[in-house]
């Protein structure tokens, strides 16, 4: 009998195809998810255990640690319009040329009325950083201004659309009054429904919520 | 002219001089860039799900005072937010006379055990928790306690946010000094 022989083969396997497929993978991965806009004011927000995502476009009132209020209109069709209605009802006087810069360049608002003129006239670029932020004591609060030239340019549409979009989102360290006073601005304005934006955070276990297993809804 | 030598020994012979290259696989291992590829994946993967930012809905009452909330002393709880993530709590209405032993302090590890307490031993329609915050406390201190209530499923409507009162106030920064919280 001749011997079967058995051909020996190579227990090395070909790489390169699981390699391509990495690699193709993680090309999708990167190309597919979006990126976060760098955020030019740090904002630490507080948890909880609410599920809903936060919407894109959105009338954003940012709290820094500071105590500093600036506000960024994302809806982009009515943003030219909330400017330009601001610019009437409180009589600031700008030039078209400095209109254009607020409503092209400028993501943050966050000057006092009167020292918006100046700024936007000014070949110098202030970062967000820098700015005073929006005055909100309980003497001179601005940010209700800025409001009620939203709700001008909203009114008439839908205003559960509008009540989305509104977002508080705020640092965990700052102070108590300032948000007292960012919600004052909201009442004055007949604004009585918003949100806060906050990271995320598991319901804890053994509690009412949990035991009802229903997500979070408010 | 384009081809490689590829022969092992033995062909024809270069000259005595000539170095006779030695012979490389062309082959790389590509085990360690697979392992390299996966490993960036999943951090990708782990990275982009983990933060998202969600949206807590509130919901303002309008400052109408004809249509003031009648409260029952037995249901009613008033948290009030310190300075220093401090919580200070009594329940039912102050009295001048017991008004110290009635105000005790805990913090937001404790708040939760207390509301559900609280909840538990009320009849629904009495209960109402009243929130106040103090002008030293933060921000994160007014969104944990109302994420505490929904936390402790208290309907919305059994909770309001108030402006604290004087005595109140006096109350907490004697209790604070009195803790030595700064």
């Amino acid at each position: 009998m001749p011997k079967v022989k058995i051909p020996r083969k190579s227990t090395i396997v070909d790489m390169t195809a699981m390699c391509d497929v990495a690699f193709l993978l993680l090309t999708f991965f990167i190309l597919a998810t979006k990126q976060k806009p760098p955020e030019v004011l740090a904002v630490k927000t507080p948890t909880s255990v609410s599920s809903k995502a936060a919407p894109d476009k959105s009338i954003l009132i940012t709290l820094t640690k500071e105590g500093k209020v600036f506000l960024m209109l994302g809806d982009e069709t009515k943003k030219a319009d909330i400017i330009n209605d601001i610019n009437t009802t409180r009589n600031l006087q700008l030039s078209p040329s400095e209109l254009n810069r607020l409503i092209k360049k400028e993501e943050f608002i966050g000057m006092p009325l009167n020292k918006l003129k100046s700024m936007l006239a000014s070949s110098v670029i202030i970062p967000a950083t820098a700015m005073e932020g929006i005055p909100i004591d309980s003497t001179n609060n601005e940010l209700t201004y800025w409001l009620r030239s939203v709700t001008n340019v909203y009114a008439g549409g839908d205003q559960r659309k509008l009540q989305e979009m509104l977002l508080i989102k705020g640092d965990g360290q700052a102070l108590y009054p300032i948000f007292k006073n960012i919600k004052k601005a909201l009442k004055d304005n007949e604004l009585f429904k918003f949100r806060i934006v906050t990271e995320g955070e598991n319901v804890p276990v053994g509690s009412e919520l949990y035991k009802t297993g229903k997500k979070a809804e408010h | 002219m384009a081809e490689m030598d590829t022969s092992s020994g033995g062909g024809h012979k270069k000259g005595p001089g000539v170095k006779k290259g030695k012979k490389l696989s062309t082959r790389v291992d590509l085990t360690p860039m697979v392992d390299l590829g996966f490993l960036l994946i999943t951090f990708f993967v782990f990275t982009t799900t983990m933060s998202q930012s969600t949206a807590m809905n509130m919901n303002e009452p309008k400052d109408d005072p004809d249509s003031q909330l009648k409260v029952k002393n037995s249901g009613a709880m008033t948290i009030l937010l310190g300075k220093g993530n401090q919580v200070y709590y009594y329940y039912g209405q102050l009295e001048a006379a017991t008004a110290s032993e009635q105000f005790k302090s805990t913090t937001f590890k404790g708040i939760r055990a207390l509301i559900l307490e609280k909840k538990n031993g009320t009849p629904i329609d009495d209960l109402m928790y009243i929130i106040k915050s103090d002008d030293q406390s933060t921000f994160k201190n007014a969104i944990d306690i109302l994420d505490e209530m929904t936390i402790s499923a208290v309907p919305p409507g059994h909770y309001a946010e108030v402006t604290m009162e004087s005595v109140e106030k006096m109350l907490l920064r004697e209790t604070e000094k009195a803790n030595g919280i700064q």
